[in-house]
């Protein structure tokens, strides 16, 4: 099976396409984030730790800011890759940022991310997907929004983000409310993910401003 | 008007040169285009100071309004620079607190502050003004004759449910004030009704409760049969069902571009007075709904009352204080 998603961002050129893969029961974490700590050329990816990204739209949003950055000469870090992972973050520490979000020797979930580049042609999905599998001891997982929904660690999210808990809904329409019925805590959480979703877009995009 | 030109357009969102099958081309699923076929950002409106895109962002069908300031060449270009950044800031901030505090506000989804665009939520429906143009120019007779929100004339519905919104537009004004932000132009055009999410609202398994529901997933339906674009997309959203928006819409606060975070009763009162005004010149029948607007208002959080009490002032000398000291 193939376990690679290839997404194109708009408006991004259609030489940077981003290849993502996901890993359950990752056992060498600690071994691939060796290879980051010594700038193995060979494992330049983001390596993200699976639990901390919300939703597709939610990495999505890293990663344009981190090429779009790289594009125009603003990286703060060393490379785009590491730059997706600071990208995450809602504040300007780069080490916290790592520690947070990045591959850490616990980490079990794996979200392996690459950017293509014009200057590397010869990297495709395949070539990654092959590279993962052989570099990964995980089961690979397709990256979506219901798989990430299993793997998301919501309170972890609410920390990094100075999130409140659950805070008392805006008012709405009544009709709503009297339609819901047993459906509301399904509802609900779906509604809040999203709503979690805009609000941490949004810290983001603000950070280092 | 000004025609859409590439270069209004800061980077990365100049348009693609276009590709070999421009035209054409098969639908897309939304994560994964072949050749992004995308759409050149649409011109939605100008201001003085910044141009508004329809675009899409991050997925093809996460439809986004792109607000882009640029660069004014008349004005030093340090200066420029700062004023572009600091202004956008502002926006994006103001925005941001009132989506983690639940104001209904568009999300921001992206910001570059050094090409000066910001990347917001797209809010579908229809501004109140528009709302208020439909409804009291097709029942004039009915609201303007009558006092009381719904009794003797011939369409109470309609009459009810444009009370029912004013209510919704005081709270939402309210729950902006009570968190301290002031939007600083807060006019009818500014105020939008949006449609409940059909999908979202109404769960797979369960009728849907209303005519909205229905006549919104019947009206995309049917188009999804068809192939879709992005261009469809839109024409298909903009083709509201006005009656349903009217009872079941929410309402949303947009154009946060003069929006400052200040606890004065004085701002607050300043916004209700530009709505105030912005309703009295829809039609003489808005100033009577406008009350049902104020007096929610007044209910809605603590310090309500004293900013409706500053709104007297305000109503006796204008909107700006004496510029003598």
């Amino acid at each position: 099976m193939t376990s690679i998603q290839t997404l194109r961002l708009p408006h991004l050129p259609q030489e940077n396409p981003i290849f993502a893969a996901c890993f359950v029961g990752v056992q060498n974490a600690a071994f691939l984030r060796q290879q980051l700590l010594q700038g193995n050329s060979e494992y330049e990816y983001a390596f993200l730790d699976a639990t901390t990204i919300l939703s597709v739209n939610h990495l999505l949003a890293a990663v344009f800011r981190a090429v779009n950055d790289m594009l125009y000469g603003r990286l703060k870090s060393r490379n785009v890759h590491s730059e997706i992972v600071y990208c995450l973050s809602p504040n300007n520490n780069i080490a916290e940022s790592f520690r947070r979000f990045g591959i850490t020797e616990s980490t079990t979930a794996l979200l392996a991310v690459k950017v293509g580049m014009a200057s590397h042609p010869n990297i495709t999905a395949e070539s990654v997907v092959a590279h993962l599998n052989s570099a990964v001891q995980g089961q690979p997982v397709s990256f979506n929004n219901d798989e990430l929904q299993s793997l998301t660690d919501l309170d972890k999210l609410r920390k990094f983000y100075k999130l409140e808990g659950p805070k008392p809904q805006p008012k709405r329409p009544a009709r709503q409310i009297a339609t819901n019925g047993a459906q509301d805590s399904l509802e609900t959480s779906a509604e809040s993910r999203l709503e979690m979703e805009c609000t941490i877009l949004g810290l983001m995009a603000l950070r280092g401003s | 008007m000004a025609p859409y030109t590439p270069h209004t357009l800061p980077p990365p969102f100049t348009p693609f040169p276009s590709t070999s099958n421009a035209s054409g081309e098969p639908p897309q699923p939304a994560l994964l285009p072949a050749s992004a076929p995308l759409p050149p950002p649409r011109l939605v409106t100008q201001g003085a100071e910044s141009l508004l895109f329809r675009t899409a962002f991050l997925t093809l069908d996460t439809a986004c309004a792109l607000k882009y300031r640029p660069a004014k060449a008349y004005r030093h270009a340090a200066l420029d620079r700062r004023l572009t950044k600091a202004r956008l800031l502002a926006e994006a901030r103001s925005l941001v607190k009132c989506r983690r505090e639940g104001v209904r506000v568009p999300a921001v989804l992206g910001a570059d502050w050094v090409a000066g665009w910001l990347a917001m939520e797209w809010i579908p429906g229809l501004t109140i003004r528009a709302c208020l143009d439909h409804f009291l120019h097709q029942h004039h007779h009915d609201i303007s004759s009558s006092s009381a929100p719904a009794t003797a004339d011939p369409n109470p519905e309609h009459s009810a449910a444009l009370w029912g919104l004013m209510a919704r537009v005081g709270r939402a004004v309210g729950r902006l004030h009570e968190i301290g932000v002031v939007h600083g132009d807060l006019t009818t055009s500014n105020l939008m009704i949006r449609p409940p999410p059909p999908a979202t609202t109404i769960p797979a398994g369960l009728e849907p409760s209303d005519e909205s529901g229905e006549r919104i997933s019947a009206a995309t339906g049917a188009r999804k049969t068809d192939e879709e674009t992005i261009v469809a997309a839109e024409e298909s959203e903009d083709d509201f069902d006005a009656t349903a928006l009217l009872q079941h819409g929410t309402v949303w606060l947009i154009d946060f571009g003069l929006a400052a975070q200040t606890p004065q009763d004085e701002d607050r009162a300043v916004d209700l007075y530009v709505l105030e005004r912005a309703f009295g010149s829809t039609h003489p029948a808005a100033e009577e709904l406008f009350q049902e607007v104020l007096r929610v208002y007044g209910e809605s959080y603590k310090g309500a009352k004293t900013a409706l009490r500053r709104l007297e002032d305000v109503r006796a000398r204008g909107r700006k204080r004496s510029m003598i000291g």
